[in-house]
């Protein structure tokens, strides 16, 4: 009898709420490609940490205090006398490190696996406006705590608008609303922070999926899975998200999480990348800090920044380093999507970014020194070539031949036979007699064996690249 | 082959090239489960620091709840006379006397440990050298130019600096204690010791207990890795 209410109550919604519907468009009727490797876990991951972050965030703000004089001492009182405030800051501040480690993940993956190509520049889009809004979001969070580094390096990016001729230094006292960074500025940051960025990142989320739910998802061999299907108009080789996926998923968010809490537990300053050490002290708008360094997932467009020695042109090649990434779907001619059946010169194009990115954002982290400053120099040239070129180079490149259907993706367990014939290679079984005349079989480290892998592994990575 | 070695020292050059030079600093050994150590240590932070330095962020009653002591004990023992169980440690001194005296207010302490580093707390304390051309007579190996007088110089003797010569230019090489103080060199270590340990107890009170959580955490989370990795395969094993 109460039961029955209940599907009358259920009933009742459903006759006026689509609710079927979105499931099934989105979830149990949504057909993604069966081979999904490991880098297709990041998209989820970052939902999650997104979803991290709004919870934390929440707690947060019911402590936290927007002003200059308070702001400091409030997010000590929450580390120390808020009933589990330590744990709340500590997931919310490695969360936003979390967030830029997947997001970069989640990007490098489209590169790799041409997931921007058509028809998906629109998906690309919308996720280039995420990473735009999530360093807005993270800029801006970062002044919160009113430390000296946050203090500061609000200070020395708003100052990057007063290089814009002309309308430069109205324009950057409009952003402060001050002459230096202070309260006005603080309390307008927390104000975008926890209202306005939030709704534009939700907003865009929805916009990323439906768009992506609309074309399908892409897969690591770049091929479409629409083609074949079957009796009743599925692919043949699609799965339905629901239940396939989630649980797939599911396991990537408990390994993210065992590294995630690993961090928060044991590192939370991670060795002061996560929270640096200089914003421990509380701002002093009359103390310059000796190194002023952005928060790691900032340094790579910082050291672009500070590679040109003009500053107005340094702001330039900074935004510079973020549009060419908008305009990736109409830079890259290339018919072929996945990097498996690319030519070498994409593969060898696309490691030398991924060197300069990464050692742009070491530089960054760097005083800039001379030796610094031409290596950033250099880093960079290769970063805008990598993008401005692809015109040219994609044109040149002899692809591989695609195959028509998914190739399947190799599990870790079918894996382990390989990995233990590795082991038995690289450690050789030696007979130890002990002192009390008993002898065992100990494994020893082979050199011989171990060379032999080592030049398998780079034989290996360079046919790959060719 | 070739190719990707160059690639490969293209991409090592920075790290070899900007290996920057740090300061020799001296290694303070920590243990924040040494509640004798860390009592010690709040002991000699009341009686040479809180006169100036305040730790604004911490109360006498965590204190005696983390370090395991009566609460009468900390007032009677840690805590300057009149001090409340509920009050945190703040200073006597105000910031309009401070300027006065120091130029400038003491900084407070409470974060000292997270900002400047253990050992580099430690080193700072053992690294006064008389310096006659300073206004306060004193100068500091890891902080030259220090406005902080050299308060423990009655425990720790007068220290002067041996130079060597590197480049043309006088460094310090080492300090040596020209008047013996009240304590041994040993002592004198083991008290810099205490008290940094209590400073880095104070920088990040609930340490101890996260770490102590964290394997909880860690192991919940490795059981569900283990039957959400189950689940999929249960799933997943019909499809090929």
């Amino acid at each position: 009898m109460k039961s029955n209410r209940w599907t009358d109550c259920g009933n009742w919604v459903l006759d006026r709420f689509p609710l079927t519907k979105l499931w099934n468009d989105h979830m149990a009727h949504y057909y993604a490609p069966k081979n999904f490797n490991f880098w297709y876990f990041f998209g989820s991951l970052a939902l999650l940490v997104l979803v991290n972050q709004f919870l934390t965030g929440i707690l947060l703000t019911m402590n936290y205090k927007p002003d200059a004089k308070l702001a400091f001492d409030s997010v000590e009182y929450i580390m120390r006398d808020v009933n589990w405030g330590w744990l709340v800051r500590y997931m919310h501040s490695t969360g936003a490190s979390a967030f830029f480690i997947v997001i970069y993940l989640h990007m490098f993956r489209g590169i790799m696996y041409g997931s921007f190509k058509q028809p998906r520049e629109l998906i690309w889009i919308f996720g280039m406006l995420l990473f735009v809004a999530l360093m807005a979001e993270a800029f801006m969070g970062y002044l919160l705590p009113w430390g000296q580094m946050s203090y500061w390096g609000a200070q020395v990016i708003i100052s990057l608008f007063s290089a814009i001729p002309i309308i430069g230094d109205e324009l950057s006292l409009w952003v402060r609303g001050d002459y230096v960074v202070s309260d006005a500025t603080l309390n307008r940051f927390f104000a975008f922070h926890v209202i306005s960025v939030p709704l534009v990142l939700v907003l865009l989320v929805l916009l990323h999926i439906i768009a992506l739910h609309e074309v399908g998802s892409n897969n690591p061999d770049g091929i479409n899975i629409k083609e074949f299907k079957d009796p009743w108009g599925h692919p043949v080789d699609g799965v339905p998200f629901h239940p396939y996926y989630t649980v797939k998923d599911l396991v990537g968010v408990a390994v993210f999480l065992f590294f995630f809490a690993t961090v928060i537990f044991y590192m939370p300053e991670m060795g002061g990348y996560f929270l640096e050490h200089a914003n421990f002290i509380p701002a002093d708008p009359l103390k310059t800090p000796e190194h002023i360094a952005p928060v790691w997932y900032f340094t790579p467009f910082y050291a672009i920044l500070r590679a040109v020695p003009d500053k107005f042109a340094g702001v330039i090649a900074m935004g510079g380093a973020i549009v060419v990434l908008f305009l990736l779907p109409w830079l890259d001619r290339s018919e072929v999507r996945s990097i498996r059946y690319r030519g070498g010169i994409y593969k060898k194009a696309l490691l030398l970014f991924v060197i300069s990115f990464v050692s742009l954002g070491y530089l960054g982290t760097q005083p800039a020194t001379p030796t610094a400053t031409t290596f950033a120099r250099i880093f960079t040239a290769i970063y805008f070539g990598f993008f401005l070129l692809m015109p040219i180079y994609s044109r040149w490149e002899k692809f591989k031949k695609v195959p028509s259907r998914l190739t399947p993706v190799i599990s870790l367990e079918d894996r382990i036979p390989a990995l233990i014939e590795t082991f038995e290679e690289v450690t050789v079984k030696t007979p130890v007699t002990k002192e009390d005349g008993t002898t065992v079989v100990r494994r020893k480290p082979n050199f011989n064996g171990m060379a032999n892998v080592v030049v398998r592994l780079a034989k290996k990575l360079k046919e790959s690249l060719d | 082959m070739n190719k990707l070695l160059t690639l490969f020292l293209i991409f090592m050059l920075p790290f070899t090239v900007l290996a920057s030079e740090g300061l020799q600093l001296q290694k303070a050994d920590i243990d924040l489960t040494n509640n004798a150590s860390l009592e010690r240590g709040a002991k000699h932070f009341v009686t040479y620091c809180l006169g100036c330095h305040s730790a604004k962020h911490i109360r006498y009653l965590r204190i005696a709840i983390d370090f395991d002591l009566k609460e009468d004990k900390v007032l009677k023992e840690i805590a300057p006379l009149g001090a409340n169980i509920y009050d945190k440690m703040t200073s006597a001194m105000n910031a309009h006397d401070a300027e006065k005296w120091f130029g400038i207010m003491p900084p407070d302490l409470s974060l000292i440990a997270r900002s400047r580093g253990e050992d580099w707390i430690y080193s700072y304390l053992k690294g006064f050298y008389t310096d006659k051309s300073k206004p306060l007579g004193v100068n500091n190996t890891v902080f030259p130019d220090v406005g902080m007088p050299n308060v423990l110089w009655q425990l720790q003797g007068e220290q002067t600096p041996i130079y060597k010569n590197v480049d043309g230019r006088e460094v310090i090489e080492k300090l040596s204690i020209k008047e013996a103080g009240q304590l041994s060199e040993k002592e004198f270590d083991v008290m810099i010791n205490d008290l940094t340990n209590f400073l880095v107890y104070v920088g990040e009170p609930v340490k101890l207990e996260r770490e102590r959580m964290g394997k909880y955490v860690l192991f919940f989370i490795f059981m569900i890795f283990i039957l959400s990795y189950l689940l999929k395969k249960e799933y997943w094993k019909d499809l090929h």
